[in-house]
């Protein structure tokens, strides 16, 4: 019903019909799709609605922004290149990256040996490190002169930061964390499906009268382009007005700080522990499992709060989001709050001494027991075969 | 010095549910809070109003009901509350609200550093902070985990310039920016915005008196005619990103459960699993 | 139930709960068993204002009283019954000087104590002198300008940990109850030491020490009232705490009822849900009638206190009775219901059971309780 799926408390039913309270409406759209009746109807306050007409005048291809951390192109540039090629074929245009930085011509090849056919290249010492500034200026520049239809960007700290000055500099619609991306070829519009409302809600969104149309994707989401040694594509150097490169912050050092074990974002396998552990020291039947298996501890929020595990181990809607490729639940009940951050993995496993933990809704593998004798156990089996 | 913290209502998403028969959302008995990031921005408003005995101005912008999240401001120790509400903002996607924001805060005028979350847990799109600081052409730091330092001067006469505050050529705020890796120290001159994370401090609890005084607080109530807006840029109309569809995800599907002893079970884990392990 | 608290009354009791849930909760069992001071809870409670709930405004508090008292005690008493004494106990050795306390004493306590910056302890009980308090032994010799101190005092809580205790000695032991007074000692005082602090069976998160006092020399100025009213002072003290002490078993009761009801439900055996079963449905049942019916009888209590009422001895001795001996009986039955579970260090209910014990014995054992509440039918109709 409605009334249920609307996540601002808006509806309420009197006399059996809907009365929704326009004051608390945001008009997000939720409860059209629940109507059985098809009694609701957003009504746009422009009288055209969406006003698909407005032809696409004379912006053409995809682009993508290409990080880059120490002069190394990073992995989310290249998964973008991916998805990028896809969207670039069914529009019928070209795939371009865009790259800044110092002393990273050569570099920039490998963009094009990751699919796209040119790249835009901007050298400056100023822009060997990313700066929101000069960053912005620079892209917004591109973006005027050169009029990509669609911008793609990572959705990091940098990407993050980026694309969303960017967009109020050349008026261009954002879409952020897309999980899916697709093309309207009738419309030429770039489809932007996002999950909203900690991901218990999907939407589809549009940017019909604003171009460059423009999505961040988050890391693991896409999957990389692959390696194409042979493709040919231009490498299109660009220089701007020292003004330009201009920052009115100052990056003044750069601190690493080595986590323990693998980071936990980038890992292909994480092990978490929650409040079914019990006491800090039980984290070490996690931390072993992990150690035999290659994986990056995680922790529950529970386990955070309660002190086990600091807060950079933590997995879920106010911490990390993960999405490896196994992803081992130990004692985690599997509250909302903690699949946000990890509902996405590929294999999820559970193990919980209580068969009606949530999390075994969506465990691809479940077991229902006693973590204490499992763990050790599962620990052993591993180590001996994966030894083979 | 004054600072401007910016937050949203939203609702309690950690309390929304998927109902596995329905598979739509449970939302009853929902209620809304201030957005959990927003709580920490607050937070570090009231730190450095402590430290440098500032005035912190608490601003939102969103339906009538929002201004039970100013009230609770207010009752942390935020001097001020703006509502900045009107029929016409509804709709608004992150472009058009950052816009909304910006004008509002061009209304406040002088203000040294502006503080937000780093995004909504509604939205989580992390994009409106960054939004503000580019319409308002102020520098950001983005991510901020600790302000290291910060400097406030105001200009020897005391001369206005535009819409800025008052800030002598050495006011700065130099913090640490939390990145993949690590963290960065940025330098910024004022004015400035901010976007906090999780980790620069622990929130505090509302006090008493506090609460008395948010209860009968006046809030300020800022529509659109009140502030300088191009009808054009606000709300549905001027939201460059439009909706076409909402739907709820198809239920990721449970798997198998696995039987046996833990030895047992163990053994079919690892036989599942061990081709997918490098 | 509704019981129509004010909107002031509803803020304290919603703040104290926040506290108990988000603060509290999280350390409650290993503050219990490492037997560790809440300090930081201390500090949350003071920033949040909760320690002047029952405190004049003039002096720093929020103006309200027993009824506030008694509405935060029960939230932080939920998440434990130890913890929420850092509050209780502060408020029973901060009494004496509301009720007895000239503007000048007022004026230089109460405000530390309001903000929380100080905490309180009240000192009568001693080795000689528990339920027989009229036996207390320690001297307080009067010597011109001041006062000598001599004696120990046992089980006090908070001790150790409070700055301001107001303590019970008698100054001329001829007369026996007629010869105590009350004086305010601070901590640091020469002369003025703490002895062992005791190892619990429950609300080990509280701090409960042996004061020795050798000619530790106090000023005239911190006599409570006058020379002789030692014992009225404590009276008038207890019929203010006891529903203090009443919710803090109250609190402990609902704390344990609200898990078991929770884990009932999840409690699966032959086949289904235990909480299915008529025999468990009794009991929680009778659980959630006695704990309403203690809410009541403390609710209307302390209303009447506040009221300014003269005569509150009996009803307030009720309240303690009823209420701590119910939560006895609660907590017991909560274990009961889990089980095996129940007797097990490692889940969070037999906690509940220790620390309800002592709400039976302390601030007047229910014997002592019995005893005022019948003298005081017999007084009533013998007029």
């Amino acid at each position: 019903m409605c009334v249920g799926v609307c996540p601002f408390a808006a509806i309420k039913v009197v006399d059996k019909k809907a009365v929704i309270d326009l004051d608390k409406c945001t008009l997000c759209g939720a409860c059209i799709e629940e109507c059985k009746f098809d009694a609701i109807v957003l009504t746009k306050i422009s009288p055209s609605g969406i006003d698909f007409s407005k032809k696409i005048e004379g912006h053409k291809d995809v682009w993508v922004f290409c990080e880059q951390k120490n002069a190394v192109i990073q992995s989310i540039s290249y998964e973008l290149l991916g998805k990028g090629r896809e969207l670039a074929d069914l529009l019928g245009v070209d795939l371009c990256g865009i790259l800044l930085g110092e002393g990273m011509k050569d570099e920039a090849k490998k963009v094009i040996h990751r699919g796209a056919n040119k790249v835009y290249y901007v050298d400056s010492p100023k822009l060997k490190h990313y700066q929101d500034e000069p960053y912005s200026k620079v892209l917004v520049r591109l973006i005027k002169e050169y009029r990509p239809e669609v911008v793609l960007c990572g959705a990091t700290s940098i990407g993050r930061s980026l694309i969303s000055r960017v967009a109020i500099g050349i008026h261009a619609g954002l879409t952020a964390d897309c999980t899916g991306l697709d093309i309207d070829r009738e419309k030429r519009l770039l489809l932007q499906t996002r999950p909203a409302f900690g991901g218990n809600i999907m939407a589809t969104i549009v940017c019909p009268n604003h171009w460059p149309q423009m999505a961040t994707v988050r890391h693991k989401v896409m999957k990389e382009a692959e390696v194409n040694n042979h493709h040919k594509g231009k490498v299109i150097e660009r220089g701007f007005d020292e003004e330009v490169y201009s920052s009115r912050t100052k990056l003044l050092d750069i601190v690493e700080e080595i986590e323990e074990t693998v980071n936990l974002t980038e890992a292909d396998i994480v092990v978490s522990g929650g409040r079914g552990l019990q006491k800090a020291e039980n984290f070490k039947l996690v931390e072993d499992l992990a150690k035999v298996i290659g994986g990056a501890v995680g922790a529950s929020r529970a386990s955070v709060d309660a002190g086990w595990k600091s807060y950079s181990h933590q997995v879920g809607q106010t911490g990390k989001t993960v999405c490896p490729k196994i992803y081992i639940a130990c004692g985690i009940s599997g509250q909302i709050q903690h699949l946000v951050g990890m509902q996405s993995s590929d294999i999820i496993v559970a193990i919980n001494k209580d068969p009606h933990a949530p999390i075994f809704n969506v465990a691809t593998y479940g077991i229902v027991g006693d973590l204490f004798e499992i763990l050790p156990e599962l620990t052993e089996q591993f180590k001996v075969a994966l030894k083979k | 010095m004054n600072i401007i913290v910016c937050i949203k209502q939203v609702p309690d998403t950690t309390e929304v549910r998927i109902d596995p028969e329905t598979n739509t959302l449970i939302r009853s008995g929902v209620q809304c809070i201030i957005n959990p990031f927003d709580m920490y921005a607050i937070e570090e408003g009231l730190r450095l109003k402590d430290k440098f005995e500032a005035r912190v101005t608490v601003i939102t912008m969103g339906p009538p009901q929002a201004e039970e999240a100013l009230r609770e401001a207010i009752s942390l120790g935020a001097d001020e509350a703006i509502l900045v509400s009107d029929r016409l903002f509804a709709g608004s996607d992150t472009w058009a609200t950052s816009y909304t924001l910006s004008k509002a805060i061009q209304k406040i005028k002088d203000y040294s550093l502006v503080i937000c979350g780093k995004q909504a847990i509604d939205g989580d799109t992390a994009q409106v902070g960054p939004g503000i600081s580019a319409h308002l052409d102020i520098p950001q730091i983005t991510y901020v985990k600790k302000i290291e330092e910060m400097c406030f001067n105001s200009t020897e006469n005391g001369e206005r310039s535009e819409s800025r505050a008052t800030h002598s050529r050495d006011s700065y705020i130099k913090a640490e920016r939390m990145t993949e890796e690590g963290y960065e120290i940025i330098e910024s001159p004022l004015p400035c915005l901010i976007t906090v994370v999780k980790e620069i401090n622990e929130p505090r609890l509302p006090s008493l008196k506090g609460k008395m005084k948010a209860k009968s607080a006046g809030i300020k109530k800022w529509e659109a005619k009140d502030l300088d807006v191009d009808p054009d840029l606000i709300g549905l109309n001027g939201s460059p990103t439009k909706v076409v569809k909402i739907f709820t995800p198809p239920p990721r599907k449970g798997g198998q459960i696995l039987q046996g002893d833990p030895e047992e079970v163990s053994e079919k884990l690892v036989d599942l699993l061990k081709g997918e392990i490098p | 139930m509704d019981y129509l608290l004010t909107e002031e009354q509803i803020m304290i009791r919603d703040l104290a709960r926040q506290i108990a849930t988000e603060k509290i909760k999280p350390v409650a069992a290993k503050y219990d068993i490492e037997g560790i001071f809440p300090w930081d809870i201390v500090k949350v409670m003071g920033d949040s204002d909760l320690f002047g709930i029952y405190i004049e405004e003039k002096y720093g508090g929020t103006g309200g009283g027993v009824m506030e008292l008694v509405l935060a005690t029960e939230e932080l008493s939920k998440a434990c019954g130890g913890i929420s004494l850092s509050l209780a106990a502060t408020a029973l050795g901060t009494f004496p000087i509301i009720l007895f306390g000239t503007e000048e004493q007022k004026h230089k306590y109460l405000p530390d104590l309001a903000r929380g910056k100080k905490l309180a302890a009240f000192a009568l009980t001693e080795a000689g002198a528990g339920s027989d308090a009229a036996a207390v032994a320690t001297t307080a010799e009067k010597k011109g300008d001041y006062y000598l101190l001599n004696g120990t005092k046992q089980w006090i809580t908070n001790g150790g940990e409070a700055e301001v205790y107001t303590v019970v000695a008698s100054v001329d032991r001829s007369k026996g109850a007629r010869g105590a007074a009350t004086f305010i000692v601070e901590k640091g005082t020469e002369g003025f030491e703490f002895g062992k602090k005791e190892d619990k069976m429950g609300i080990r998160a509280s701090a409960t020490s042996e004061l020795i006092f050798s000619d530790c020399k106090i000023p005239k100025e911190n006599l409570l009232g006058r020379e002789g009213m030692g014992f009225i002072v404590a009276m008038k003290t207890f019929d203010q705490s006891r529903p203090g002490v009443a919710a803090q078993a109250l609190g402990i009761a609902q704390g344990a009822l609200d898990l078991t009801v929770q884990y009932v439900k999840e409690r699966k055996q032959f086949g289904k849900s235990i909480s299915s079963f008529q025999g468990v449905q009794f009991m929680l049942a009778d659980m959630a009638t006695e704990i309403e019916a203690a809410r009541a009888l403390i609710y209307a209590t302390a209303r009447m206190t506040d009221s300014g009422a003269k005569k509150i001895s009996k009803e307030s001795a009720m309240a303690k009775l009823f209420a701590s001996d119910m939560a006895m009986k609660v907590t017991t039955d909560c274990v009961q219901l889990f089980g095996g579970y129940g007797y097990m260090r490692d889940y969070p209910i037999e906690k509940f059971m220790r620390d309800a014990k002592i709400t039976q014995i302390y601030e007047g054992t229910n014997q002592i309780q019995r005893g005022v509440i019948a003298s005081s039918l017999i007084k009533e109709k013998a007029a």
